[in-house]
């Protein structure tokens, strides 16, 4: 796709609720072949909506293919970036078509069970949620599908986004991540194959069964199929969730949802990178820019880039499970280094030693999480070096 | 009287007597009164057939479920950098002012317990609190007092 300096453009598909009865498409679905709904799934070039970004179809395909007699289906609604609350908002108006997908991809791998992980912080969801699963549970019954869906809560551990520490916390033991592989799709929860995908990701599954894979894949760009729903925060006039087709500049972003004054942004939460306004032009939004689970959020020229790395640093020293070393020492010392830095209790230099260890951590940590502390670190540290020593 | 039993009962009947029930177990206390003391735990220990250690184990790992205790109602400001720039500190400057106490800790009354939180996914509509499971977002310090107030009331009356 060309990029051009236009405006993002605008995409309704996640919230729309006209033309589509979400029971229905479930309906309709389950008359095809598991195959055929996977091969829909492939040629849209759905990518998992939780950040990662693996090709969905894949994940549902490498399900199927286990021969197991028990298998799993899982909606990860720990949504616990900073920065992101789309999750939320998609459950709160329209959790029938979180249900849709997940019962879709309940059918094409061949689980009987399927499990909302839901966070903690949103509890509150849970009454409602409950009664419209309820009525949704029944319609599923009524049409004849094997297929129940049960909620779980969280109890305030970030970690638990991670899908191996999800399990674990579902288990009953504490949410530490698990080694890789095996995989999910071949060992999840209680060990059975388990395909668990993110809120979003379940959404436009069950758009893309309803409207042929073609609506989705006709937007976006060759590597980032289809439209993001993005939770834009910080300096911005326009706060909120916004649903928008992916191939956009950070540039074009930023004169969409900039307050004019815009000198950094964080693409993909505590764990992504911070693009600064030199690089906004070159960088895209996206599988071959930069990615993001959907948090934007937007620094002026007011805002110190110390304090927002300082914020991250202590978002991920609290939020390590614990378990190996590199994360949870790393966390600590890269936070103690900046403040020392800051304090002039050790020279600039020093940062570049942080780096390393940045670097170290990236390469040994156990998970996502301490692999990915390296993200914001590096990318703020190279880009507002000065604002960190002074 | 925290029916510790009774939990344990109503939870199992639903989804059985292996670990899987422990989540819920646990939670469904707290959601009782906030905390667990250790004879809850070991009381859960017991009829899970699991060691009193390993449920303490899982316990301590979750923000949500304390092991020390809380006050009847526990209030969690968000943190995270979204709300730290819209505001977090004043709106903690008003509680800690209102209920005279700081972060960490709990009023003699035993009402009212003070946290902070890391982000609640409010980010677009911050400073936001937590009081047990209701979410108040787009707080003023004026209308953090307010909300406080409400709950007293509520208690009192």
């Amino acid at each position: 796709m060309e990029i051009e300096n236009t405006r993002p453009k605008r995409v309704d598909f996640i919230f729309n609720k006209e033309g589509i009865d979400p029971l229905k498409v479930v309906e309709k679905t389950i008359q095809r072949n598991p195959d055929d709904i996977i091969l829909d799934m492939i040629d849209s070039g759905l990518k998992g909506r939780g950040g990662a970004g693996f090709p969905t179809g894949l994940k549902w395909k490498f399900t199927k293919n286990e021969d197991s007699p028990v298998k799993y289906v899982i909606c990860n609604a720990d949504e616990g970036e900073p920065g992101t609350f789309k999750d939320r908002e998609i459950l709160d108006q329209v959790p029938e078509k979180v249900f849709s997908g997940l019962s879709i991809c309940g059918y094409t791998v061949g689980a009987r069970e399927g499990f909302i992980y839901l966070r903690g912080e949103y509890n509150f969801l849970l009454k409602s949620l409950n009664e419209k699963l309820k009525r949704f549970n029944d319609g599923l019954k009524k049409m004849g599908l094997d297929f129940t869906i049960q909620m779980r809560s969280g109890s305030g551990a970030y970690i638990c986004g991670e899908e191996s520490a999800l399990f674990e916390s579902m288990e009953g033991y504490r949410g530490e991540p698990r080694n890789k592989p095996p995989y999910p799709t071949v060992a999840g929860y209680l060990g059975k194959p388990t395909a668990i995908n993110n809120v979003e990701t379940l959404v436009y599954a069950c758009m893309i069964c309803q409207f042929g894979p073609e609506k989705f894949r006709e937007i976006g760009t060759r590597d980032s199929r289809g439209s993001k729903v993005f939770s834009v925060s910080g300096d911005t006039p326009k706060a909120g969730i916004h649903e928008l087709e992916l191939g956009m500049t950070v540039q074009q972003f930023v004169e969409e949802f900039g307050d004019g004054d815009t000198k950094a942004v964080q693409v993909g939460g505590a764990s992504g990178g911070c693009v600064p306004r030199k690089n906004f032009k070159d960088t895209i939004i996206g599988y071959e820019g930069i990615p993001t689970g959907g948090s934007m959020m937007l620094f002026n020229s007011s805002r110190s880039m110390y304090n927002v790395l300082h914020d991250y640093l202590e978002f991920f020293t609290e939020e390590s499970c614990g378990q190996c070393t590199p994360c949870r020492v790393g966390c600590q010392q890269l936070l103690k280094g900046i403040e020392a830095v800051k304090r002039g209790e050790r020279p600039p230099a020093y940062l570049e030693d942080l780096k390393k260890l940045a670097a170290t951590m990236k390469l040994s940590a156990k998970c996502g999480l301490g692999q990915s502390v390296a993200n914001p670190f590096v990318s703020i540290v190279n880009n507002f070096r000065e604002e960190i020593i002074y | 009287m925290l029916d510790v039993q009774k939990i344990i009962e109503d939870v199992t009947q639903v989804y059985g007597k292996s670990r899987t029930a422990l989540m819920p177990i646990l939670q469904a206390v707290v959601k009782e009164r906030n905390y667990l003391e250790d004879k809850e735990m070991i009381a859960v220990a017991k009829a899970l057939d699991l060691s009193p250690a390993e449920v303490f184990g899982t316990a301590s790992f979750y923000t949500f479920l304390d092991t020390v205790p809380r006050g009847k109602y526990c209030i969690r400001v968000c943190k995270t950098i979204s709300c730290h720039m819209a505001g977090k500190d004043e709106i903690i400057k008003a509680l800690e002012d209102t209920l005279r106490i700081k972060v960490g800790e709990t009023t003699v009354d035993k009402q009212f317990t003070l946290m902070t939180a890391n982000c609640l996914g409010w980010c677009h509509k911050g400073p936001v609190m937590l009081i047990n499971d209701e979410v108040y977002p787009e707080l003023t310090p004026q209308r953090a007092i307010e909300i406080v107030n409400g709950y007293r009331r509520e208690n009192a009356g």
